[in-house]
C-alpha cells in the first residue's frame, strides 16, 4: 500500500496544519493519542530520543505532560489541558513547550476522520496571537509552508542544477 | 533552563543555525514575494521587468523587492541603471532544509504510529478470536464404530 505523505500547510497567519492517513479505524487512532503507554511508543521525534514522562488526565480540564530524553542525556519537555474531547472524533488542548518555542501558549487540536477503515489525522496548531506567531517564527517553528511553497522549492532546485 | 541546557532538539532541528531564518520565513510568508522569487528562479529581472506581470505600481515592487533583499534571497546587480534583481539560492534552500526535517520527523512519528496501530489491529483480531473461540462447544471427540 501507498501511504499518503504528510501534509504542512499554514491556512493563516495564526495556524499550522499537519495532515497524515494511516490505515486503522479511529477508535484505535483515538488511543493511541491518549492512552500513554500508547503515545510513548510512536511520539518521540527524531532518532535517539526517548518519552520517559507520559501523564494524561483524559478528561476536559485535565492536564498532560510530556518529557523526552535523548540519549545523550538532554531533555525537553511540554504540557497542557484538556478542552475539548470528543472520542474518537476530536481532542482539543492547550500546549506550552517548557523552552516556550511558541511564544505563549498553542492550542493543538487534532481530528480523526475515519473512512473505509483508514482515519485521516488532521493536527491543527494554533497560536494565542499574532505576538505570538511572530516569536514563533523566530524558532522557525512553521510558517511559509504553503502549498505554492513546494513549487518554489523544485524550481529552486532546477537552478541549482542549470 | 540556561542556554546551555536547551536540548539538541532546539539546535538541530527547531533552530538550523547560518542565516536569518525567521527573516527568511517572513518574507516567504507573502504570495507576491513567492511569485517574484519564481521569476527571478528563471533568471535576473529588473525592477520594470518584476512589476509587469504582477499588475503592479513600481513602489509597490521594491517595497516587495527590499524586504527579500533585507532577508537575503535576493541582491542587486552593479550594472549602473538597470540594477538587475537576482536570487541568491542558499538562504531558500536552508529554509526548505529545516521544512524538510521538520517534515521528517513527523513522518518518523508517523511511521512509529503506523506500526503501532497494525499491533493493536491484529491483538484485537486476537482478542475477538478467543472470545469467539471460548464461546464455541470444544469439538467431541468422533466416537468409533
Amino acid at each position: 500500500m501507498t501511504k499518503p505523505a504528510l501534509q504542512l500547510t499554514t491556512p493563516s497567519d495564526r495556524e499550522a496544519v499537519i495532515t497524515r492517513v494511516v490505515d486503522a479505524p479511529r477508535a484505535l487512532v483515538f488511543d493511541a493519542y491518549t492512552q500513554p503507554g500508547l503515545v510513548q511508543r510512536w511520539l518521540l521525534g527524531p532518532p535517539g530520543w526517548t518519552m520517559p514522562v507520559c501523564e494524561i488526565d483524559l478528561r476536559v480540564g485535565g492536564a498532560y505532560r510530556y518529557e523526552w530524553r535523548s540519549d545523550d542525556g538532554q531533555t525537553m519537555g511540554l504540557g497542557g489541558i484538556f478542552k475539548e474531547i470528543v472520542r474518537p472524533a476530536r481532542l482539543v488542548a492547550t500546549q506550552v513547550f517548557d523552552q516556550d518555542w511558541t511564544g505563549g501558549e498553542t492550542i493543538v487540536a487534532t481530528e480523526i476522520v475515519e473512512r473505509n477503515g483508514k482515519s485521516t489525522i488532521t493536527t491543527t496548531i494554533r497560536f494565542a496571537s499574532r505576538e505570538a506567531r511572530d516569536a514563533a517564527l523566530q524558532t522557525g517553528m512553521t510558517t511559509g509552508m504553503e502549498a505554492g511553497y513546494e513549487r518554489l522549492e523544485r524550481l529552486l532546485k532546477e537552478t541549482a542544477r542549470g | 533552563m540556561t542556554a546551555a541546557r536547551r536540548s539538541v532538539y532546539y539546535h538541530t532541528v527547531m533552530k538550523p543555525q547560518g542565516y536569518n531564518l525567521d527573516a527568511t520565513f517572513a518574507a516567504l510568508a507573502d504570495p507576491t514575494r513567492r511569485a517574484i522569487l519564481a521569476r527571478l528562479a528563471t533568471g535576473e529581472a529588473t525592477v520594470n521587468e518584476l512589476a509587469e506581470p504582477f499588475a503592479m505600481s513600481q513602489p509597490a515592487v521594491s517595497k516587495h523587492l527590499k524586504v527579500l533583499e533585507r532577508a537575503g534571497l535576493i541582491t542587486r546587480g552593479r550594472e549602473a541603471q538597470r540594477r538587475p534583481r537576482r536570487l541568491e539560492p542558499r538562504p531558500l534552500a536552508e529554509a526548505t532544509d529545516w521544512i524538510e526535517r521538520y517534515r521528517k520527523i513527523w513522518e518518523a512519528n508517523y511511521q512509529r504510529l503506523d506500526a503501532l496501530l497494525r499491533e493493536m489491529k491484529s491483538a484485537q483480531r486476537k482478542a475477538v478470536d478467543a472470545l469467539v473461540t471460548e464461546g464455541k462447544p470444544r469439538p467431541r471427540k468422533r466416537k468409533q464404530k
